[in-house]
């Protein structure tokens, strides 16, 4: 019989459970190493860049303390006006974007509208399409010598820059991330608490307004937040459309590579970071806590989603003339790359592409090299640090998981700037390098390959990786044969997310860029510069058709090397095929 | 799903099994928010004899699942030891304790084929081909899934699933094997199917084994002994004979079983037996129990619902029946007398007749089988 030992413990010193953590971490050196290096790398490539913004904005130029930048932003009426444009638009592009998110999300999956997987297809496009597409069309269509503009209504010298086209292409570019954002919350809504209200004899309308609403209402902050984060770090088409409609980002790049005032251009730059920073933040911390979101994990009963004529009808109509405005928009740019001059000869041509193989084809190879390169590292990286953060026990884990969501809340040109500062410099001198520009691509993607590969994670049963273990798996064996595997389809969108967006990022890279490692994007930019619209047209085409085929050979091939296979011993015969039905993760 | 696990050949799962010893074992877990802290488990000794099958029995959140996970690696003690064998296991991570586990949800890996998943630790080990081979498919022999080498766990049924979690923990030959709940998955009749099942198979391999449940019949089943565990202490450590028929606290007679308790004084008593006083009349006990008692405290006489007899008349303690339920092989009174409630279990009633509700009986106890207990309070849960 045991005994049970006189004294009971009751204070013990607070740091043991650290402690024990730590000597636990000790005996798993490969797990430990992976922490170190990741602590590292995050330090070296995200810490101590920003750090570096920071410090050189409230420097004058001969490298004091101060604030005149400061003042001198906050006294000129000019750039308080260009703060104030961007404020402008990322609120309305917030608010328009989202409801136009929202009316998606609403009609493919609370209802029984036709056509649900096309408009999904549909609302995927102007998130894998290459910058400067939907400013280019604006200007083909609306434009001086614009299609509708000049050529259907006649008018002359029209003015398409300014707020309006940023406005209406902005909400286009943007509302897919609000659709996301929507979605996800509004198919984990229980459904059976509108049933209940129902059942209680209210109308559509009135559960919609009293229920569904109320209960999404965070996640619409949230879709508004993300968007106006994106809205106010958009380069391209501010760049392209802006006009005399000056907004921070173009701002802060017209200043240091026109002005070549870094200082300024530092805070001008932190003007920029400020709110997307709290925007991120109030999104992630204080949202998320209200989210209303259950998850039960057992499916609830299949049940008949709205179908009565009269919601699905003008949700139908709706969907339709906004997949028109994008058919129409990517349709003119895929035209414009094929006639001969836009506006004035509208004869086929392919003398647009020739120009693009002569001249821009070591750019675009440069694009694709190096986001093949930095998608599946930024991809793999992000995969690391959701497991680490979510399945592991480890001193820091909060920095960890904080620093690496970062980067989602810097926007490009403030990334470009402070890897230019961070990098020009000994110990680590990587500008004019590809380095310097995957490892841009690499930091900026990675927040959102983390961020789907831990909600995926959240979902698996803690005990399956523990089984692996019980079973003598080392964490790492644990990873590659287990938790990859299970997380291949949060991998596989994390992939393809930062190929995309690292072949087509601009505002990250406009600082970066160097004459040995020009890149697609900025190619595309320049040709617009000099009034090549035709051949930008045609440049973007290409580009739209590499990202389709990436995509395709990138979900081969997860599904190629991480698919689960029906394995047997080798010897026996094979019995009858079993295929799995697998849905998800789990 | 059927017959039990074939009595083969089992000579190649001659386990390396091991005592496992725990020594001033404490969980403390920090609080949510702010500074308190919860004591998970407190202090506890516990010894699991080599190729021993213990219980850890008790209400949840008293520690047994803590326990368990400290003994597996996943949760760290605060402070004392564990030992596996010899060894103390203490900066020994997971991994490399050379356990087996069954989880509760069974934990199989989904993108894994039934031989992928039993074959998984023997490719860990890196074991020879031909091993692994050899070993899997004994083991999927003993457990009777021969031919379900290519499914996936979603395309088996609860049983099925429960013995590839079983035989994947196995194929390894663990010196211990942890048990978390593992039936509770699966519904009553497959449970006890299971449950026999299992212990055939870790009486056979001989296999040190820790057995986590809240089901008391279970462990009464399965175990060698029973440890009963209450808000992080062990209460009592025994056979299921001794638990059930010597409980040393009113706790564990009630969470054990059902039993009766009547407020009693203690008048006297040695090791041959205890003298007391139970309302007008004086008892004399031979098997008391062997708890220490001053003369004249306040005690608890406890007794199980079956060991009393129910009769029109007779030297008896006199009641009323305020109800009676009828359970088919049982009925159940709950009789009403002057020393409280009291619940009698009368197995076959057609045999011994049933009464109704409102009629008079005698309750008539054998005195062997009522324990003395110490008068604490216990929670009703």
């Amino acid at each position: 019989m045991p005994k049970k030992s006189a004294a009971t413990p009751l204070h013990l010193p607070p740091d043991n459970n650290n402690r024990n953590q730590l000597q636990m971490l000790l005996r798993q050196p490969v797990l430990l190493a992976t922490i170190i290096l990741i602590f590292i790398v995050l330090i070296t490539f995200v810490i101590i860049p920003i750090f570096n913004v920071l410090k050189l904005g409230m420097m004058d130029s001969d490298g004091g303390l101060s604030f005149n930048n400061a003042k001198k932003i906050l006294q000129s009426s000019s750039y308080m006006k260009t703060f104030g444009n961007s404020m402008k638009l990322g609120l309305s592009v917030g608010i328009c974007a989202t409801l136009v998110g929202f009316i998606f999300a609403f009609a493919i999956n609370k209802t029984e509208m036709p056509g649900r997987g096309f408009f999904k297809v549909v609302s995927m496009i102007p998130i894998i399409s290459p910058p400067f597409i939907l400013s280019l069309s604006m200007i083909f269509l609306f434009g001086r010598y614009g299609f509708v503009t000049r050529g259907l209504l006649g008018i002359k010298g029209n003015d398409v820059y300014g707020f309006n086209s940023l406005l209406v292409i902005q909400t286009i570019s943007y509302f897919p991330i609000a659709y996301l954002t929507l979605s996800g919350i509004l198919q984990s809504l229980d459904p059976s608490v509108e049933d209940a209200a129902y059942s209680m004899g209210a109308k559509r309308g009135r559960i919609f307004r009293t229920v569904t609403l109320p209960l999404a209402m965070p996640g619409v902050v949230s879709a508004f937040l993300l968007v106006f984060i994106q809205s106010l770090e958009d380069f391209s088409n501010p760049a392209v459309i802006g006009g005399n409609y000056s907004t921070l980002a173009v701002e802060t790049y017209r200043t240091i590579t026109g002005m070549f005032d870094m200082n300024l251009g530092a805070m001008l730059s932190l003007l920029l970071l400020l709110p997307t920073v709290a925007a991120y933040l109030f999104q992630k911390y204080w949202v998320r806590k209200k989210s209303f979101v259950t998850m039960s994990g057992k499916p609830t009963q299949e049940r008949r989603k709205l179908h009565e004529p009269y919601i699905i009808w003008p949700l139908f109509v709706f969907c339709c003339l906004v997949t028109f405005v994008i058919f129409l928009f990517y349709g003119t740019v895929l035209v414009g790359a094929f006639v001969k001059t836009w506006g004035i000869d509208y004869t086929f041509t392919l003398k647009h592409f020739e120009y693009i193989l002569l001249t821009g084809l070591t750019a675009l190879k440069n694009s694709v090299t190096l986001a093949l390169y930095s998608a599946p590292l930024g991809g793999l990286l992000g995969m690391v640090v959701a497991y680490l953060t979510v399945r592991v026990r480890f001193p820091g884990k909060k920095v960890m998981e904080t620093s690496s969501m970062l980067m989602f809340a810097i926007p490009g040109t403030v990334l470009g700037i402070s890897y230019i500062l961070t990098f020009n410099t000994p110990p680590l001198v990587l500008t004019g390098t590809s380095a310097i520009l995957i490892a841009a691509f690499v930091f900026r993607n990675m927040p959102v390959a983390m961020e789907s590969g831990s909600t995926t994670l959240l979902q698996i049963d803690p005990s399956i990786d523990e089984a692996s273990a019980v079973l003598g798996a080392s964490n790492g064996y644990t990873f590659r044969r287990i938790t990859l595997p299970l997380l291949r389809n949060a991998f596989f969108s994390g992939l393809v997310y930062a190929f995309v967006r690292a072949i087509t990022a601009v505002s990250a890279i406009m600082f970066l860029v160097s004459p040995k490692w020009s890149l697609a994007t900025t190619k595309i930019y320049s040709l617009y510069e000099i009034g090549l619209y035709s051949e930008a047209a045609a440049y973007s085409a290409i580009m739209i058709a590499i990202i389709l085929i990436a995509i395709g050979v990138m979900s081969l091939l997860v599904k190629l090397l991480l698919n689960p296979r029906a394995r047997g011993p080798r010897k026996s015969k094979p019995t009858p095929e079993q295929t799995p039905k697998m849905e998800g993760a789990a | 799903m059927s017959n039990n696990i074939d009595n083969k050949d089992l000579r190649q799962f001659s386990t390396k099994s091991s005592a496992v010893k725990m020594r001033g074992v404490t969980k403390v877990f920090p609080q949510h928010e702010g500074k308190g802290e919860f004591i998970a488990v407190n202090n506890i000794d516990l010894d699991i004899d080599d190729g021993q099958l213990v219980t850890l029995l008790g209400p949840s959140g008293c520690g047994k699942t803590t326990t368990l996970r400290m003994i597996s690696g996943f949760e760290y003690p605060t402070q004392g030891n564990i030992f596996i064998g010899d060894e103390d296991v203490a900066k020994i991570p997971p991994n490399k304790r050379d356990i087996g586990m069954v989880f509760q949800s069974y934990a199989l890996f989904p993108h894994l084929s039934i031989w992928d998943n039993i074959a998984y630790g023997l490719k860990v080990k890196r074991l020879s081909r031909e091993e692994v081979e050899e070993r899997t498919e004994n083991v999927m022999e003993l457990m009777q899934l021969t031919g379900m080498e290519r499914r996936f766990p979603n395309q088996l049924s609860g049983g099925q699933q429960q013995r590839v979690a079983l035989a994947r923990a196995i194929v390894c030959e663990p010196r211990v094997l942890l048990f978390d709940e593992p039936l509770s998955n699966l519904d009553a009749k497959l449970r006890e199917h299971m449950r026999d099942e299992l212990r055939s198979l870790q009486k056979r391999l001989g296999i040190t084994s820790l057995y986590v449940t809240h089901d008391q019949a279970e462990a009464m089943a399965i175990s060698d002994r029973v440890v009963i565990m209450k808000d992080g202490d062990l209460i009592q450590v025994g056979s299921p004979e001794e638990i059930y028929a010597y409980p040393n606290c009113k706790f564990v007679a009630n969470f054990i079983g059902k039993a009766n308790f009547m407020p009693a004084s203690y008048i006297s008593g040695d090791e041959r037996g205890a003298r007391v006083q139970l309302g007008a009349s004086e008892l004399s006990l031979s098997n008391p129990g062997d708890i220490k008692f001053g003369n004249g405290e306040k005690c608890s006489l406890a007794f199980r619902p079956e060991s009393g007899r129910l009769e029109k008349d007779g030297e008896g303690i006199a009641g009323v029946v305020t109800r009676a339920t009828y359970f088919g092989f049982r009925m159940e009174y709950e009789i009403s007398t002057d020393l409280g409630s009291l619940v009698i279990e009368i197995y076959n009633p057609q045999l011994t007749g049933q009464y109704k509700v409102g009629d008079d009986v005698k309750v008539l106890l054998d005195l062997s089988c009522v324990r003395v207990l110490k008068d604490d309070t216990i929670e009703q849960e």
